[in-house]
């Protein structure tokens, strides 16, 4: 059976118009028809928040639950029933704030989720509270002399709880987004897609760097595994290594060669450089990496625990509740 | 000397034994009460155990106490006070004291009643039955100690292992005591060291020492005594607790339902023996998950519901607290889901290993909005089982979030469980949406009682999104509509409200003066309080809410037929305060009492006899 994005829409998505919430949508519909689970096998879970909203436009099974729980429900989810493909969509502060104990643990357990983080720095619904991932010293209205804070950096947050698949791309970038949709599905386990949504109306242009193509080409890099670190408008750029951390090079000058430049490993474990690459372009003159990141193969929770009860059930005498009671010390009253 | 030896006969007994909280008290009490259940004795247990893991030994705050009682006749509580007393060492004699009958039996180990042991039990001189008062002849001293040691001399066991074993040297005595046979004793150690034979042969050499000791000696014991089964109730039976009985219950009902068991839950104090208990049942395909909090408990086991499972989880009121808002969603979602609050003292982290009735107000009300929830107690260790599968049964077919209510006394407590049959159990048959609604279905259609269907996703052409936000009642779509909202309430509410539960019994005189009310984990005392009332000639009654919501059809019938009502609870006062909710012109009198002990039957006696009389 083969699917087209019709298959996935439902309703009329109520988001503000310019939100970036619609492209993504789009997009995913589209992933999930390529990606060809029926929808009757598929579970969009999120939170609350605007992004939220995402499962009662699709016509896949889903929920949209409370404020910050939906990893922890779709953790239940797909443990119960390892059968559904689990989409979880999340906002910043769903996922990062009063979602962030779930975040980190689903990703620690490594439960075969997909898990969406619409990273649009900002709470929308609430209109206009700065958020976990805002900059240090962001106006906003809770925030009117800015915040004294420093944000989470989504990819650390997943590193940090052992996470060994992140990605990201632009709202408005639907091959980008195509592309580690796919890939998410593909990897057994915890994957964390970052999607740069910008907030037309209450951060607009939080995203500016890299939501226009012309723009990703000149601040972004798009990164593959097995492929060498190259980005700007003509390719002239390139990433090396240098001493703990990476450099930018322009490919040409000082003898640097294309074959100088760093190739890139999402399925390396060890995710120092992997970290190095998702942490960049905080104006830090380094471009914003998009892609997979990271993509390491590792035993799924869900998994486990059913090969936990295979082997246990193989081991143990009872299987049932009749056989279970036998197991106790009985007395018989005559 | 036998011919001084007098054998009395008793209709019960109460047997407390006492000591470090690693001194093996409670497997000594759970053999005892073995031996005597496989005679045919009742049974009932408590464990009274400290929050701390492990105090410094020989320590006050360190004591933990077990007590075992058996009777003739059906006994419905562990005893308010003991007849016979185990003290492994000085502080357990100093706090256990207390719950002895001024002519109970006290047995001692005189080598843990040294000055340093004294000294750490805040004794202020040497004698330490003269400052307690306790008359020397009611006393069995001994050196267990030094006589497990003389007896494992050989065995070539490690001095730790050896001292390990003064519990059974305790048993030993106590079988004498009581005439009881020790064969069922070395079955269950030879059973339960079946992989370590050298252990189970110690224990069961200790265990016939102290037998005969107390056989050799006997002259120093005021007398034996000995309990007759009286009710016989033929069957094969089990020791259980009310937190296995639980998780029992659970299994039973998720295997009669066909439905995959999934719990999600957080360590949590008394309540966590559930987890445990179902953590080991993997070959029954029980799915576990060990949660990062609460919340995540609640919220995954609403995850697992959502996706087809039989969901639970187990927790304390400080869990409940957290589970709320996840509890809540199933409310509105109409999922099924079993929460297992297991009551401990509050407010706060409060008295986490002692027994209250407090979260009643909380489960009922406790969560944002109109939330109506069906709300249930066990009344006793076995009743767990029971309790349990219809709390399933209830979800299940009526698509809701339920709370069973148990307590730390339940949970921890023990009886004799006569192995039930699932066969005869009522079948559990949830309301699947029909495959010939394919296509015109919407999630919140009703079935005749009201309530709505569940498709498992999975299904093709049943797609359909639930949420916390209000759903239109026709098509399921996010509504604000005020007309709506207002429906949906009114069907949420009605759909609780007409779930129906057993009629309220009244247990005793139906003329009676005064009529007994409690709810859940009290039945017991408060049932033994009632009969020795009746005993004493007086016209009394109980009634024993099993069911809180709904609560049962015949409520206000019973409780306005009666003259006096109390209602006796651990608690405030909350069973009272609902009940004069729900019934026009209720005014019961009260017995509350918030210790985080078990109610004391005498008391509860005094208490309302005052009533009967005012």
């Amino acid at each position: 059976m083969s699917y087209t994005a019709q298959d996935f829409k439902k309703g009329q998505p109520r988001w503000c118009p310019g939100c970036g919430d619609h492209f993504f949508l789009a997009s995913l519909q589209k992933a999930m028809a390529e990606i060809g689970v029926a929808p009757y096998e598929t579970a969009v879970i999120s939170g609350i928040g605007c992004s939220s909203r995402l499962p009662h436009y699709m016509a896949t099974y889903g929920m949209n639950t409370i404020h910050g729980r939906a990893a922890a429900i779709a953790t239940g989810a797909k443990v119960a029933n390892p059968k559904l493909t689990v989409w979880q969509i999340s906002g910043d502060g769903d996922g990062l704030a009063i979602g962030g104990n779930h975040f980190i643990h689903a990703n620690r357990r490594n439960i075969d989720l997909n898990m969406v983080l619409l990273n649009n720095r900002i709470y929308g619904l609430t209109k206009g509270q700065y958020s976990p991932t805002s900059p240090r010293g962001f106006v906003s209205k809770s925030s009117p002399y800015g915040t004294v804070e420093d944000p989470f950096r989504p990819a650390e947050l997943c590193f940090g709880a052992r996470g060994h698949f992140f990605a990201r791309a632009v709202a408005t970038d639907d091959a980008g987004i195509n592309h580690i949709l796919k890939a998410a599905y593909n990897h057994k386990g915890a994957s964390v897609c970052e999607i740069l949504q910008n907030c037309v109306i209450f951060n607009n242009g939080t995203h500016d760097a890299v939501y226009k193509p012309t723009d990703r080409k000149k601040n972004a890099i798009y990164v593959e595994h097995g492929k060498p670190l190259i980005f700007g408008e003509n390719n002239e750029f390139g990433l090396v290594q240098d001493g703990f951390g990476l450099k930018v090079v322009k490919i040409g000058e000082n003898g640097i060669t294309e074959k100088d430049i760093l190739v890139h490993d999402a399925k390396c474990q060890d995710n120092t450089l992997q970290l190095k690459l998702a942490l960049m372009g905080d104006g830090d003159g380094f471009p914003i990496a998009l892609g997979v990141i990271r993509d390491v193969e590792a035993p799924t929770y869900n998994d486990a625990v059913y090969a936990q009860i295979e082997e246990v059930s193989a081991a143990k005498k009872y299987h049932n509740f009749a056989e279970l009671l036998e197991t106790n010390d009985i007395w018989e009253v005559k | 000397m036998a011919e001084k030896l007098e054998v009395k006969e008793l209709d019960s007994v109460a047997v407390r034994f006492s000591g470090d909280s690693g001194d093996g008290m409670q497997l000594a009490g759970n053999i005892f009460s073995t031996i005597s259940a496989t005679v045919g004795n009742s049974i009932s247990t408590f464990p009274d155990y400290p929050a701390d893991i492990r105090a410094p030994q020989g320590s006050l705050t360190g004591v933990s106490g077990f007590q075992v009682h058996i009777g003739a006749n059906k006994v419905y509580t562990p005893g308010d006070k003991c007849d016979v007393l185990v003290a492994m060492n000085a502080a357990a004699l100093k706090t256990q004291y207390k719950y002895a009958k001024p002519n109970a039996t006290i047995i001692i180990d005189t080598d843990a009643f040294k000055e340093a042991d004294l000294q750490k039990a805040a004794f202020t001189t040497n004698d330490p039955l003269k400052e307690m008062g306790i008359d020397p002849d009611r006393v069995i001293a001994c050196s267990i100690t030094t006589m497990v040691k003389d007896c494992l001399a050989d065995s070539g066991m490690d001095p730790k292992s050896v001292f390990k074993c003064r519990n059974m040297f305790a048993l030993g005595l106590v079988s004498w005591l009581f005439s009881r046979d020790l064969k069922i004793a070395f079955n269950y150690l030879t059973e339960k060291f079946a992989k370590k034979p050298g252990v189970a042969e110690a224990n069961i050499k200790v265990i016939q020492a102290g037998y005969d000791f107390g056989a050799n000696t006997h002259s120093s014991a005021a007398n034996v005594y000995r309990i007759e089964s009286k009710v016989k109730e033929p069957g094969r039976y089990m020791d259980i607790t009310g937190n296995k009985a639980t998780a029992y219950g659970l299994i039973a009902a998720a295997e009669k339902a066909g439905l995959k068991l999934y719990l999600g839950s957080y360590p949590i104090t008394p309540a966590t023996d559930i987890l445990h208990e179902l953590s080991k049942h993997k070959s029954l395909g029980v799915v576990t998950v060990q949660c990062e909090d609460e919340i995540a408990g609640c919220a995954s086991a609403v995850g697992a519901s959502f996706a087809g499972a039989l969901a639970c989880t187990s927790t304390s009121g400080p869990g409940i607290c957290l589970k709320s808002e996840a509890m809540n969603l199933a409310v509105i979602m109409e999922l099924p889901l079993v929460v297992l609050d297991v009551q401990r003292g509050g407010p706060a982290t409060g008295l986490p290993t002692k027994s209250e009735q407090t979260d009643l107000l909380q489960c009922l009300f406790g969560r944002n909005g109109e939330s109506p929830m069906p709300v249930m107690a066990a009344t006793s260790p076995t009743d767990c089982f029971d309790a349990a599968y219809n709390a399933c049964k209830i979800a299940l077919e009526h698509m809701t979030p339920v709370v069973l209510l148990t307590d730390a006394y339940v949970a921890n407590g023990s009886g004799a469980f006569k192995l039930p049959n699932l066969a005869e159990f009522p079948a559990i048959n949830p309301p699947y949406v029909p495959e010939s609604m394919k296509g015109t279905w919407t999630p919140y259609m009703r079935t005749e009682n009201g309530t709505r269907n569940w498709a498992v996703p999975g299904r093709e052409g049943f797609q359909h999104i639930l949420g916390g936000l209000e759903k239109d009642d026709k098509t399921g779509a996010i509504s604000t509509a005020p007309e709506n909202h207002d429906l949906m309430t009114r069907k949420r509410q009605a759909k609780i409200d007409n779930i129906e539960v057993p009629d309220l019994e009244v247990i005793g005189d139906k003329n009676a003066d005064l009529l007994i009310v409690g709810f859940g984990g009290t039945y017991g005392h408060l049932r033994a309080a009632m009969e020795e009332m009746a005993a004493q000639g007086k016209k009394v009654a109980l009634a024993h809410f099993k069911y809180i919501n709904p609560l049962p059809k015949n409520t206000a019938k019973v409780l306005k037929s009666f003259k006096k009502v109390v209602v006796a609870e651990q608690n405030m006062g909350q069973l009272a305060a609902f009940l004069r909710m729900k019934v026009d012109g209720f005014v019961p009198y009260q017995f509350n009492e918030v210790k985080g002990q078990p109610f004391v039957v005498a008391e509860l006696v005094e208490a309302f006899n005052k009533i009967l009389n005012a």
